[in-house]
């Protein structure tokens, strides 16, 4: 026998199939546009969490193409869990793929920015070193060191200016947009979510460091140009390093 | 991991609260009004921390705190999500709230949650399927579980008992107590061609523990007939408070929760409406 949850499911993500058999208004007549309350309901409530969580997407496309953008990808990607919060996390590969958005190519970079706040968001409390104890560290105990980087913290990196763009639409004093490759750190001091902007070789250095790298390694893997005091100004002051283990000095 | 919360608040009191809404947070330590419980859902608190948990925390110390499930999909066709389950454990422990409820409803079916309350046929396989869900939950939990009465818009024709004996069965299945929402009684009856006072008439007060009140829109079916929609947008209406006299009446005074989660007002508005349950609260059980 067919479940009629699977049927009642089918019906709810498809517009066009036909409203399953055996439901019936008082008169015991075919529920007919009853049924279409549960479809409103379903892609009212879907379409309002990723409004929610995507506020600049919505903005950048306008919010009429972003509620029609909604709905296919409700249909495409319904919600696998329900923790609606993180509800989305598909939207950078659709968006990739959405031919409608084929000439926006920094979408998915800025979804995948957006996700990345939500993420940090919720990310559990960490207590962050204070910076005397990185900075009375021994320059070769330092170097051979192993940091640990608070879950609330999201590296991004980008062929496009993703934080000039999240700027733009998100602050009425942003600096005109130019095109150029960002990368950035999300970071949270206490509860709110921030976008840093990292200088050359930052990105490279703080994706070796969570990688388990040491310090030392790290900075090589920045290469030239790379501004280290900068990028600890950076992870200090967002409260991102939650631990420093020692490396064996050689 | 959380700490535990040891606090004292073990029962929601027989007096209004209202569906707690981050917005409000400063107006409610200010002037809570006639608001004495917050009721929370519990999927918004199961992240890993940051603000939601920080300051439901906070809230815990000063308000009783109803945890109210709307992703468990008890009516589900398949087992219960064992990790949702999980995380819904952890909640319930560390925060140790006054009471915990969830819905009449199905909004899982294999891979796909779809947010939303869907309708399930009352007859014995979905009895047998919902009780053991129950049981379940309240196992794993550790907890009696309240269950809501739905807001319906269609029947099923397979359905052969009516929804207040399906839940008379629950109750003497399970040991779970029951949520009765006064406005899906109202919302279900018009959309039903039933009649609400018949309905709170039979159903058994003595295992309520809470009630929820709260707007719907109004729309038409196929045919013109009046379809009624549980939307928690807008003012409660005055059939539905007058449905809540009536079960004041029935049942004493009770933990009566102000719903409104879209559209949210400002504070005001949502004091008001809890003022005016807590006029009739002390008006007909004083």
């Amino acid at each position: 026998m067919n479940s009629y949850q699977s049927e009642f499911i089918t019906a709810l993500l498809d517009p066009d199939k036909a409203v399953p058999a055996g439901l019936s208004d008082p008169q015991g007549r075919p529920a007919g546009s009853r049924f279409s309350v549960y479809r409103n309901n379903v892609a009212v409530s879907l379409t309002e969490a990723l409004k929610t969580a995507f506020p600049v997407i919505c903005k950048l496309v306008g919010d009429e193409f972003f509620q029609a953008m909604a709905g296919v990808y409700l249909r495409a990607h319904p919600p696998k869990s329900p923790l609606l919060m993180f509800y989305g996390v598909d939207m950078p590969e659709f968006l990739t793929g959405f031919e409608p958005v084929a000439n926006l190519g920094y979408l998915p970079d800025i979804a995948r920015l957006e996700f990345a706040l939500r993420q940090s968001y919720h990310a559990a409390d960490t207590q962050a070193i204070a910076p005397k104890v990185l900075q009375a560290m021994p320059t070769d105990q330092l170097m051979g060191a192993t940091l640990q980087l608070a879950p609330s913290a999201r590296l991004l990196q980008s062929q496009w200016p993703i934080h000039a763009l999240w700027l733009a639409n998100t602050r009425n004093d942003a600096p005109k947009v130019q095109m150029a490759a960002q990368d950035v750190l999300v970071v949270r001091r206490e509860f709110d979510p921030e976008p840093m902007l990292l200088g050359t070789g930052a990105g490279a250095f703080i994706e070796a460091l969570g990688k388990g790298r040491t310090f030392g390694e790290a900075i090589k893997t920045a290469g030239t140009g790379f501004d280290l005091t900068a990028a600890l100004g950076i992870l200090l002051g967002g409260g991102v390093i939650t631990k420093i283990s020692k490396g064996t000095v050689t | 991991m959380p700490d535990g919360n040891p606090h004292m608040f073990d029962h929601l009191p027989k007096r209004p609260g209202v569906g707690y809404k981050p917005q409000h947070y400063s107006d409610i330590l200010e002037n809570p009004g006639a608001v004495e419980w917050l009721e929370v859902h519990a999927e918004n608190y199961m992240g890993d921390g940051g603000r939601p948990i920080a300051q439901l925390r906070y809230l815990a110390e000063l308000f009783p705190i109803s945890v109210h499930g709307v992703g468990l999909s008890i009516g589900a066709e398949g087992a219960l999500d064992a990790d949702h389950l999980a995380r819904l454990k952890h909640l319930l422990d560390w925060l140790n709230p006054a009471s915990f409820s969830e819905h009449l409803a199905w909004s899982t079916h294999g891979n796909h949650f779809l947010n939303d309350l869907l309708p399930l046929p009352y007859t014995d396989a979905t009895l047998a399927r919902v009780s053991d869900h129950i049981s379940q939950v309240q196992d794993v939990v550790g907890r009696r579980l309240l269950l809501e009465n739905p807001s319906t818009y269609l029947a099923f024709d397979t359905s052969d008992m009516g929804e207040v004996e399906f839940l008379r069965a629950l109750v003497a299945r399970t040991g779970c107590g029951l949520l009765l929402d006064v406005n899906n009684v109202f919302v279900s009856a018009t959309n039903q061609k039933t009649d609400p006072l018949t309905y709170l008439n039979e159903f058994p007060m003595d295992a309520v523990g809470e009630l929820h009140l709260g707007g719907h829109d109004s729309d038409a079916d196929d045919h013109g007939a009046p379809l009624l929609i549980d939307s928690h947008g807008c003012e409660i209406v005055d059939p539905v408070w007058a449905l809540y006299a009536h079960t004041i009446e029935l049942a004493g005074a009770m933990p009566t929760l102000i719903e409104w989660d879209n559209d949210v007002p400002n504070w005001a508005t949502l004091a008001a409406e809890a003022g005016r349950a807590d006029a009739i609260l002390t008006k007909v059980a004083p």
